[in-house]
């Protein structure tokens, strides 16, 4: 819950008030101020600094120093005031943080020294503002690789007790740890570039036979070539293998770019052996010969200047997407009118609007290759605003692209973007857990019973124990809560136990045994007794299906030992006990307790005789062990 | 010239018209194409501020010192100093993480404004307060039935009742024990009449209401609940 909003909680509390003539349950207690004081100011004073704020303000966030008890260390009782050593500039923004929920960092401070201050005020970073957050996360990637790179220069010598495995891909990954990894990182960059040539000088006419035409060199000299290629080959197979041997995660270097590129090389090679000399495949193989070019992209594991090409392609997608689909917009509208107005001209180039897209392009680029010119004067006239229009719709994606460039060059992102993307993640998945936090605390502390002394009319050390797990606000907001769920006889269960009740009244089909038990109950009470009886006669059918459910879940057990309500919704959800389910439990005092039991329930538990049927064999869960006291035992999954 | 030219020519000369055309309405006034945004801007600069202290104090049942205390968590809270119905939303919502507290908080905000101006100021959150947390019964019960008579006309019919309660089911979300059926809200509102409706004609008035909740032991009790919420 955010900060500024706990000071509306008394008056959500009061219009609560508006559900009370709707609820037909009583409400529970309202939690109590004990030691209820005024709002005071306290002192803090950071090296010789003094800042006040109210107590409220900062019992806002009890998980860190200065909202926990945390504090009382740095007490300083002869001046009444609590005394830190740190940096006062700090200091601001960390308070403004109580003030305002918004956590901002600061552009001149420095990026360790502020984490610093927030590690010792128990502040995680992730709640810095979004206004703030691109600045520090940019200033945290820079310094880590500041330190990094320092780590890198010391690191000369290699760790002991590497495997061979490791050994290999640490010198596929960085060339310069030892000579024998400089040597393979130069020789398979002369074998690509050696493949490379192959290909184009295959296609030279080199010398004519004198009564024929000039043949290319590759024809010529085929056993010639077919060695090299061989042999490069062979290489780049070798390499791939031992690559993918050395690899720490085989799986994922097999789904990595660089290696999909390597099989890409060598495939169109095996899958030319392997075919024959056929007339009709032999279109498709010299169309896979077209592949083979594709070696040329083996380079980029040697150029980071190329991975960074690629990699700002990839991030400018979509100002090439505005590019394209700008670009196509035009073609289209200019190619029809051009179409058109050349439409009376004879002789005229421009035959359908398909074939002007053509003369499209080339005017739009400014090429202008001249074998389609218009002839009629409004072809003239459409055919220059379409080449001035072409230069401005190019010019435009164009500097965003650059600058995103030179961004990413200077910026030396590779690897570094992608383990930001992970902590990005981490970032939105605790955020989205503190956010949640207050919705799964209600059901937490639920859970753990401790509504139960909420209901009791207070012993005092249970409203101690209490105020230790949960602030006084958090109990209040969880009494509303509470509130409302007697209000609407419903009660706030998470997902998971949700589709298994679901499940479980889906599949009550079932006539029930005992009406007398569901006439007696109230309007929710008939859902549980029921499920008694779906335990009971599918016991046979579903045997290992509904223990498996009944296993997991989770009930409320309303006890009721008072005279007051007629309703009395008992609900218990027992095991594959065959009992009745409307025995009660009642505590000696009269009181009302809310407890929930895991199934199944040990029989010595509770007052429920049951000297017949032992529970059936439960490989599944350890039977829980019982403390003995009056209160049905609690424990949760 | 050939027939082509004259084609063509007839085209340039149409496309031109209408380019023409286009620009007399624009600059006519018919046809506009900038963004009407700067409406907006207007709204957040309204301020308002409180009646004074003293004046509060006697209006209402509270002291100085809560007054003062309520009114900084307010002010934290508004900066402007009134609260419109989106804020409002907002802030009930935060509450409410479980289900959809937007229903229920629009029916509290029209409670809340009982000058149905739009937005709500510090004194008709002291007035309401002042009702919830120190008034006396009957006043507590008056405020909770001008809450469920969502047109004012001092009866609640079955629709209203509805959907107040639809509104209350609405805030627990759909994950709930048991889970919600859907004539859950219809028994609601039938038990309701049941107790409510004296003379059975289908509303429930003021009086009715205000008796039938003095005779319901609970209710009297939940009302006390929140004496001590400030």
């Amino acid at each position: 819950m955010a900060a500024g909003v706990a000071a509306w909680l008394p008056f959500a509390r009061a219009a609560a008030i508006g559900w009370m003539p709707v609820a037909n349950l009583p409400m529970p207690v309202a939690p109590t101020n004990k030691n209820k004081r005024q709002d005071e100011l306290i002192i803090l004073n950071v090296s010789g600094r003094r800042f006040q704020t109210w107590r409220n303000t900062l019992d806002r966030y009890p998980d860190t120093l200065l909202g926990s008890s945390e504090k009382e260390f740095f007490f300083n009782e002869e001046t009444r005031e609590y005394f830190f050593d740190r940096d006062p500039d700090s200091f601001r923004s960390i308070l403004n943080f109580y003030r305002t929920g918004k956590l901002h960092y600061p552009r001149y401070e420095c990026i360790s020294a502020y984490d610093e201050e927030l590690a010792f005020f128990g502040i995680i970073p992730e709640i810095i503002s979004d206004c703030c957050y691109e600045e520090y996360k940019d200033r945290k990637r820079e310094n880590t690789e500041r330190l990094m790179d320092d780590l890198e220069d010391n690191k000369d010598n290699k760790p002991p007790n590497m495997t061979c495995r490791e050994t290999m891909w640490r010198a596929f990954e960085n060339p310069h740890t030892s000579t024998m990894a400089l040597v393979f990182y130069y020789v398979t960059g002369f074998f690509i570039a050696i493949s490379v040539i192959t290909n184009v000088v295959e296609t030279v006419p080199c010398g004519s036979m004198p009564n024929q035409r000039d043949i290319p060199c590759g024809e010529r000299y085929t056993e010639a070539f077919f060695c090299m290629d061989t042999a490069c080959v062979m290489i780049f197979t070798v390499e791939y293998l031992m690559r993918l041997f050395a690899a720490p995660s085989r799986y994922r270097f097999m789904r990595s770019v660089m290696s999909i590129i390597d099989v890409v090389a060598i495939l169109p090679y095996y899958i030319g052996l392997v075919m024959t000399n056929n007339e009709d495949v032999s279109g498709a193989f010299v169309t896979l010969r077209v592949f083979r070019v594709f070696r040329i992209f083996k380079f980029s594991r040697h150029s980071q200047g190329l991975r960074i090409l690629g990699y700002t392609l990839k991030s400018c997608a979509s100002e090439l997407g505005f590019l394209l689909f700008s670009l196509t917009m035009a073609i289209i509208i200019f190619a029809t009118v051009m179409f058109y107005a050349e439409k009376g001209s004879s002789s005229s180039k421009f035959t359908s609007i398909p074939a002007s897209f053509w003369y499209t392009i080339v005017t739009m680029t400014t090429l202008g290759y001249g074998d389609m010119v218009p002839k009629t004067i409004a072809g003239k006239i459409f055919g220059s605003i379409c080449s001035l229009s072409g230069v401005l719709v190019i010019a435009l994606p164009v500097p965003v692209i650059v600058s995103n460039f030179s961004r990413i060059y200077h910026q030396n992102q590779r690897a570094d973007k992608r383990r930001a993307q992970k902590v990005q993640k981490a970032r939105l998945a605790r955020m989205r857990i503190s956010k949640a936090g207050s919705s799964t605390a209600f059901l937490h502390s639920k859970r753990n019973g401790l509504n139960q002394s909420l209901e009791l009319t207070g012993s005092l050390e249970e409203d101690q124990q209490l105020k230790k797990t949960t602030s006084l606000l958090e109990s209040q907001h969880h009494h509303l809560l509470h509130c409302l769920e007697k209000t609407t006889n419903h009660e706030f269960v998470d997902e998971r136990l949700y589709e298994q009740g679901y499940l479980q009244t889906a599949l009550q089909n079932f006539p029930s045994q005992s009406p007398s038990l569901s006439s007696e109950e109230g309007v929710t009470g008939t859902c549980c007794s029921r499920r008694t009886k779906k335990n009971i006669q599918a016991l046979n059918a579903t045997h290992t299906h509904s223990h498996t459910h009944n296993l997991q879940e989770l009930s409320a057990l309303h006890i009721h030992c008072g005279e007051q309500q007629p309703l009395n919704t008992s609900r218990s959800s027992l095991n594959l006990m065959s009992d009745e389910s409307g025995s009660l439990n009642c505590k000696s005092s009269g009181l009302v307790t809310t407890a929930i039991i895991s199934i199944p329930t040990p029989p010595s538990n509770n007052s429920r005789a049951n000297p017949d049927a032992p529970p059936p064999p439960n490989p599944d869960a350890p039977p829980r062990p019982n403390t003995g006291s009056d209160v049905v035992k609690i424990s949760a999954l | 010239m050939e027939e082509g030219e004259g084609e063509g020519l007839q085209t340039l000369a149409i496309v031109l018209l209408l380019c023409g055309a286009l620009k007399l309405l624009h600059t006519l006034g018919l046809i506009s194409t900038e963004d009407r945004v700067c409406d907006d801007l207007e709204l957040s600069v309204v301020c308002h501020r409180p009646e004074a202290l003293d004046l509060l104090e006697a209006q209402s049942n509270f002291n100085r010192k809560e007054l003062q205390v309520l009114y900084r968590g307010f002010k934290n809270e508004c900066p402007s100093g009134v609260v419109n119905e989106e804020t409002f939303k907002q802030i009930y919502s935060q509450f409410f993480p479980h289900g959809d507290a937007s229903t229920y908080a629009h029916y509290l905000f029209n409670a809340f404004d009982s000058s149905q101006s739009g937005s709500i100021k510090f004194e008709d959150f002291i007035t309401a307060l002042s009702i919830l947390l120190r008034g006396t019964t009957t006043e507590k019960l008056q405020w909770t039935f001008n809450l469920y008579d969502i047109n004012k006309d001092g009866y609640i019919n079955k629709e209203e009742m509805t959907d107040i309660v639809k509104a209350i089911y609405d805030m627990m979300g759909r994950f709930t024990y048991p889970a919600l059926k859907t004539d859950t809200t219809k028994q609601h509102v039938d038990a309701f009449f049941q107790k409510m409706d004296k003379n059975r004609d289908g509303v429930v008035t003021l009086d009715e209401f205000i008796l039938s909740c003095q005779e319901d032991e609970n209710i009297m009790r939940s009302l006390q609940l929140f004496e001590n919420v400030i």
